[in-house]
């Protein structure tokens, strides 16, 4: 297990690099030139102006330049915002427990409906009930996240005023009427993104257990006078939600990508809000710096899946 | 997959035999089988040949403002009701559904060709090329696409609207970046029918006849390989709209001249309380044309599943 571990971790340091390099590629490959302002000032002489560029070294060959950015990445200095005048650091760490909170309550949701009706499905395949799940799951996935969004305010905030639809992050108050509060204002984003991913978890499921259903220990399961029931709960789903832990994780891409849509619909105030705030503000450290977390974020997750599915099934980490 | 050998949802009678039908019409009979596929064809239908040709029957202007009906609901002057400026929502979608499917289409060819080559790239080298292109696949597919297309975006717009205008720009930079972000799927699908497909003993009969690998690639083994492929690209066809729509729901994508259906419910949405019909109507539309294609799909899938033998 310890060499698996390593193994994992040392397949993901590669890949976070190459992932760092993209988006350097990417900055530097895009036109306009940090010193444009300064060229196009007639005060500053072209020696000062040559001078600068030395000092912070943008005449340097590509790689070089990859290097300085990483380095000061990984101390920590990642630059400073030009619309909110702090750290960018202080700006991220402000706004990602927002952001997690809502992505992990969403996730939680998801497989809370999916595990069951896609067990429930695989039970009796091309039944009556599978093919309702299985129409659903089409309907969940096919609606995006901005529309859903929508939907849900006009239904409940507007038509019925049972919820409110702008989150804030530091609500006044204290005790369980604030605590009722944060839940309330959760709901919403937190059941758009996570019926959304529940529709795609619900198809793994389904797929899944199908697959396993047919093998001769769940026969034998059955043979024994096992109740259906234990046979499922027991015998199936056990085995069934191995590969469904990394087609989960081959999710987390979207997942990341539909919580920027819900925190903009919602105005609440994570990291995905901060990147579209910052792109129309042409706010570029801050922008570079939110992607760059974002695919942290990804990696980390693919991660943890990873080493939970070594853990899950021990096969895989003796390989 | 298990459920793939059974028999479908929809299968009601027993097979009888019949005379060998030819593939195109072998598929098309299985396809018939999906009930829900083929009821999406004909929305599906409805939808693309309303947006192509009902500018023809639909004659209002998409910028025609009237102050004197904002806001309106649907009534038969204006069919989807109108937006704040008065402009009838009906004449702006079919305007901007046809943008938004030019837009769509033009991404799935790009990320299906790309897809294309680098999968049979990989699939048919036999040293260091395959193992270097798949990490470069695994690379992209755990990128997070939203927010690196937000930051393509972000950092060249201003040149490529200089370079091929407002529109052309937006159009040329949304086909990239939706195409370069989305063709792993059909990379890797097309490796691995490559890798299966390279070893069967009709290649190898080509090959002994000295056949050069280029024209194995072309003749035998990439049309033996487009089933899936197919599929793949209808599924990228749907990953383009909710990708297109997104940037311009979250008003990165094109400006608010060009109405496609995104823009849409980006302008609608901080009127929602007084004209709900804003944003339903654009938002049911893309998620008409989301699920009915996720039914083709499906349906495609289970007609051109070749171990499917009924």
């Amino acid at each position: 297990m310890g060499a698996y571990i390593l193994r994992r971790l040392l397949i993901a340091i590669p890949s976070l690099l190459g992932i760092s390099l993209i988006l350097f590629v990417v900055l530097a490959l895009a036109p306009g030139d940090p010193f444009g302002e300064l060229a196009a000032n007639p005060n500053v002489p072209p020696e000062v102006r040559a001078a600068l560029r030395v000092k912070f070294g943008l005449d340097d060959p590509i790689f070089t330049r990859y290097l300085r950015w990483l380095w000061a990445m990984l101390h920590g200095d990642w630059g400073f915002s030009f619309a909110s005048r702090v750290n960018v650091d202080t700006l991220i760490l402000q706004r990602l427990p927002t952001t997690l909170f809502v992505v992990g309550s969403s996730q939680v949701l998801a497989l809370l409906v999916a595990v069951p009706v896609g067990l429930y499905a695989a039970r009796r395949p091309y039944s009556l009930a599978d093919q309702v799940a299985n129409t659903l799951a089409f309907v969940g996935f096919s609606l995006p996240t901005f529309f859903t969004g929508l939907l849900f305010i006009l239904l409940f905030s507007i038509k019925l005023g049972w919820l409110p639809f702008v989150y804030q992050a530091n609500l006044p108050g204290t005790g369980l009427a604030w605590a009722w509060e944060n839940i309330r204002q959760a709901i919403m984003p937190v059941a758009v993104l996570g019926f959304f991913q529940a529709a795609s978890y619900t198809r793994y499921v389904r797929a899944s257990a199908l697959d396993v259903a047919r093998l001769d220990y769940v026969t034998t399961a059955r043979a024994k006078g096992l109740t259906e029931g234990t046979v499922t709960r027991r015998h199936i789903a056990r085995n069934a939600l191995i590969p469904v832990v990394t087609l989960v994780a081959l999710q987390i891409p979207a997942v990341f990508g539909g919580a920027i849509v819900t925190e903009q619909i919602f105005r609440i105030p994570g990291i995905g809000s901060l990147l579209i705030d910052a792109m129309l503000a042409n706010d570029t450290p801050v922008v570079m710096a939110v992607t760059f977390v974002f695919a942290g974020l990804v990696v980390l997750f693919n991660l943890v899946a990873d080493l939970l599915y070594g853990w899950l099934d021990p096969r895989i980490a003796l390989r | 997959m298990a459920g793939s050998t059974l028999a479908s949802p929809s299968v009601e009678a027993p097979p009888r035999p019949r005379a060998p039908a030819s593939p195109g019409r072998e598929t098309w009979r299985r396809f018939r089988r999906h009930r829900l596929a083929l009821a999406s064809v004909a929305v599906l239908a409805v939808l693309v040949g309303g947006v192509l040709f009902g500018g023809l029957i639909w004659p209002l202007a998409i910028d025609d403002i009237d102050f004197s009906a904002q806001l309106q609901g649907p009534s038969w002057a204006h069919p989807f009701g109108t937006d704040d400026l008065g402009q009838d929502l009906l004449a702006r979608m079919i305007y901007g559904g046809r943008i938004s499917l030019a837009v769509r289409f033009a991404a799935m060819a790009v990320a299906s060709l790309i897809g294309v080559v680098v999968g049979a790239l990989a699939g048919m080298s036999r040293r260091l090329l395959d193992p270097a292109l798949m990490w470069l696949t695994d690379l992209f597919l755990s990128l997070p696409q939203l927010p690196l297309l937000l930051l393509v975006i972000y950092l060249f717009r201003d040149s490529l609207k200089a370079m091929f205008g407002v529109q052309g720009g937006v159009f040329f930079m949304i086909v990239a970046v939706i195409g370069g972000l989305r063709w792993m799927p059909v990379a890797r699908l097309v490796r691995a029918q490559f890798l299966t497909l390279r070893e069967k003993e009709f290649v190898e009969a080509a090959r002994s006849q000295g056949a050069t690998t280029g024209h194995l690639v072309r003749r035998h083994i990439l049309p033996n390989a487009l089933g899936p492929v197919i599929v793949a690209a209808s599924i990228e066809v749907s990953a383009a709209i909710i990708a297109e729509s997104t940037l311009s729901f979250l008003g990165l994508g094109f400006p608010p001249d060009i109405p496609t259906w995104g823009r849409l419910l980006f302008d609608a949405k901080d009127h929602l309380d007084v004209a709900p019909h804003w944003a339903l109507f654009p938002g049911g539309a893309i998620f008409l044309t989301v699920l009915s294609i996720n039914f083709i799909g499906d349906g495609l899938r289970d007609a051109l599943d070749p171990r499917r033998v009924f």
